[in-house]
């Protein structure tokens, strides 16, 4: 029984990365750090490239839908890395009896999503299955972009300092709980709009005019605790949190005392983490604020010295306490 | 008024330690009986807050933590049927049975669904009626209402394909039992949402039999600092009296109506609690008028349960004998992925709070 893919293994936590590490990385050879790109040398150039499978319930969500969310998304993973990104593959695994207005619906605005981010959808595929085979419709899409050689280190984290401040450009947990509130049918009185957007713009106004950005990361599944222990873990440095300074908006932090959800670990699909060298923090803030896309940008930490490389939350009232990997799914509670 | 920010307020929380640490003349033991505190507690680091003398402990305030390990293999059990539908509340998924877990249960093909309500439950009975749907009824006076009400719709309604797996328990006889059996306290931090629903007027016998202070706490931090300092304030004027903190939302004498519902569909009987063994008149079952919906009575199993795994301390922890920093599996063998105890599955579980919000030092 042991053996069985339970949902746990797809929750971006703990059990996702022993996954990763035990059954595929190891089979299939990586020994290099496992990033959100593939950063591949060549002579002349250096490619980045990514692969996302998309899987979401419900198809159409408040502020997007599965087409949105599988452009935006490795979209995100290329400019994250540092890369341009160029070209993209789609491939749709479709069941039977799904709507072709639907599918239009959903290519429209993956064409629409495809301009705005300035990248190429090239080659795809198609497949259907009987019914119940699937669910609806998933997609996965792979995803090239151009990586200047002087921005290698952004998704390895080699660069990262003592002291260095972390950002993120906006209010954590809107996509999970737009999400959830989609699948669940619950009516929320101020309704909740998934984040979902494409980065690479933002992400290349900064990269163009800060040379300090240490490291960047997309806060997606497994929300940004996940993303700052991995980080902490690539690194030997530990990550001092504050937790007044990371923004959640109103509704989501109510409904998450409400579900006993922790908005940390909650999945985001158009917010970045991003390491600047000290000094540089206040340029960066400024030039992620006066983008529509990162308008309430906050610095909500820094790299701190730490053996053990632990991430650290100083709770709102002066408390301070470990943030960990989730360890599954985050489970609705009881009362 | 927001309700949240205004209670995490840093200098409303550095006021009330300050009344705290002004106040303490001795040690004292204080016991929160609802998993939202055995959180609140833990997430906030209210103890790396507190002076040393002021312990506080965790009792059986979680409903998935106190629920016996045969009423989850009971539920597998169902589950293996060909045409049931388990309907669970999440956090119950995880916990281990003798042999398996309904999370891999369902893993393993098994139509178990996580609903918010029992409402919701009903809903799945009324658009899938040629499968048996079986609510697994836990939690204490909070839920049991809402199990009540869907029990009374469906009966409204004449649905004939909802069950219920009845586990569902009330607070005030588990109190009193780890008085009597002699876990040592000043005073208990009482549960706000059980009493939302009660009143406070249910914890009066601990006051006045048991000469143990009582404060009905909310569940933000300065409601549970507010509430330490109402009970430092009692123990110190040698007082044992009920107080409602949590005034916002309990009264003396609670939801009527909800009360009302309950004692409709639900009478009292002797129930199995996980640490404590049978505790009388602790638990919920069916009138005979609603018992058709009595999944064991409809469709009784035959079967033996085990003892549970005598290295794990759970039974221990919730009487609030020990901590789960004592227990020899703690964060070694028992860890929230590979759970050996209740006790480290459910997100309010002492062990999983434990776990999960370690101060760092």
């Amino acid at each position: 029984m042991n053996d069985l893919i339970s949902l746990n293994h797809g929750s971006g936590g703990k059990l996702s990365r022993d996954l990763i590490e035990k059954v595929f990385a190891k089979k299939f050879s990586i020994s290099e750090p496992l990033t959100d790109s593939a950063i591949l040398i060549n002579k002349g150039f250096t490619l980045a490239f990514t692969t996302d499978s998309y899987v979401v319930d419900p198809i159409f969500f408040p502020g997007g839908n599965i087409g949105k969310l599988a452009v935006c998304g490795t979209v995100n993973d290329l400019a994250v890395s540092g890369a341009v990104p160029k070209y993209l593959s789609a491939s749709f695994i479709i069941e039977e009896g799904f709507p072709v207005n639907d599918l239009r619906t959903i290519a429209e605005s993956m064409a629409a999503e495809a301009l705005l981010a300035g990248v190429r959808i090239v080659t795809g595929d198609t497949k259907v299955v009987e019914k119940g085979k699937c669910d609806k419709l998933f997609i996965t899409t792979s995803g090239i972009g151009l990586l200047d050689p002087d921005l290698e280190h952004i998704s390895t984290a080699k660069r990262i300092k003592e002291g260095d401040k972390l950002i993120i450009n906006g209010p954590i947990g809107n996509h999970a709980i737009a999400v959830l509130g989609a699948r669940e049918k619950l009516n929320f009185n101020t309704p909740v709009v998934s984040d979902c957007a494409s980065l690479n713009r933002l992400i290349n106004n900064v990269l163009q005019q800060c040379n300090k950005i240490h490291f960047m990361r997309d806060v997606t599944r497994g929300g940004l605790a996940t993303i700052l222990n991995e980080l902490s873990g690539m690194t030997r440095f530990g990550i001092m949190l504050n937790e007044d300074s990371i923004p959640v908006d109103e509704p989501v932090r109510g409904l998450c005392e409400l579900l006993g959800f922790d908005p940390l670990y909650l999945a985001n699909e158009g917010k970045i983490l991003i390491a600047v060298g000290a000094g540089e923090e206040t340029k960066v803030l400024n030039l992620l604020r006066s983008d529509p896309l990162g308008k309430e940008s906050e610095i909500i930490g820094e790299i701190v010295p730490d053996k053990r490389s632990s991430v650290v939350l100083k709770t709102t009232i002066g408390g301070k306490r470990i943030v960990d990997l989730l360890s599954g799914q985050q489970l609705p509670r009881i009362c | 008024m927001k309700y949240i920010s205004e209670y995490r307020n840093e200098d409303l929380v550095k006021k009330l330690i300050a009344l705290i640490n002004k106040s303490v003349r001795r040690d004292y033991t204080f016991m929160e009986v609802c998993g939202g505190h055995t959180d609140a507690i833990r997430r906030f680091g209210i103890p790396s807050l507190l002076p040393e003398n002021i312990k506080l402990i965790s009792g059986p305030g979680c409903p998935i933590c106190v629920t016996g390990r045969d009423f989850i293999d009971k539920a597998i059990l169902y589950s293996r049927m060909h045409d049931a539908i388990i309907c669970t509340f999440g956090d119950l998924v995880r916990v281990p049975g003798s042999s398996s877990s309904l999370e891999k249960e369902k893993a393993a093909g098994g139509d178990i669904m996580i609903v918010l309500s029992a409402l919701e439950a009903l809903e799945v009975a009324r658009t899938n009626s040629k499968k048996k749907i079986i609510f697994l009824g836990i939690g204490f006076e909070t839920t049991a209402p809402g199990t009540a009400v869907s029990i009374e719709i469906a009966q409204k309604d004449n649905i004939q394909n909802f069950f219920l797996l009845c586990a569902h328990k009330i607070m005030p006889p588990a109190m009193e039992t780890l008085i009597k059996e002699g876990t040592k306290l000043d005073g208990f931090i009482c549960p706000g949402h059980v009493a939302t629903i009660t009143g406070s007027d249910i914890f009066n016998f601990i006051a006045e039999r048991h000469k143990l202070s009582c404060v009905v706490s909310g569940f933000e931090p300065t409601d549970i600092l507010q509430s330490i300092f109402m009970l430092i304030q009692q123990v110190n004027q040698k007082k044992a009296e009920v107080e409602i903190q949590y005034s916002r939302a309990v009264t003396h004498k609670g939801n009527v109506i909800a009360q009302k519902h309950m004692s409709q569909v639900f009478e009292t009987c002797d129930e199995l609690w996980r640490g404590f063994g049978v505790i009388s008149d602790s638990g919920l079952k069916l009138r005979r008028n609603y018992e058709k919906y009595d999944v064991e009575k409809i469709m009784p199993l035959n079967i033996k349960f085990e003892e549970e795994d005598s290295l794990c301390i759970c039974g221990d922890i919730l009487r609030g004998l020990k901590t789960p920093d004592e227990c020899p599996l703690f964060s070694i063998e028992c860890v929230p992925e590979n759970p050996t105890g209740a006790c480290m599955v459910s997100n309010e579980g002492a062990c999983n709070t434990w776990y999960k919000y370690r101060q760092y030092e």
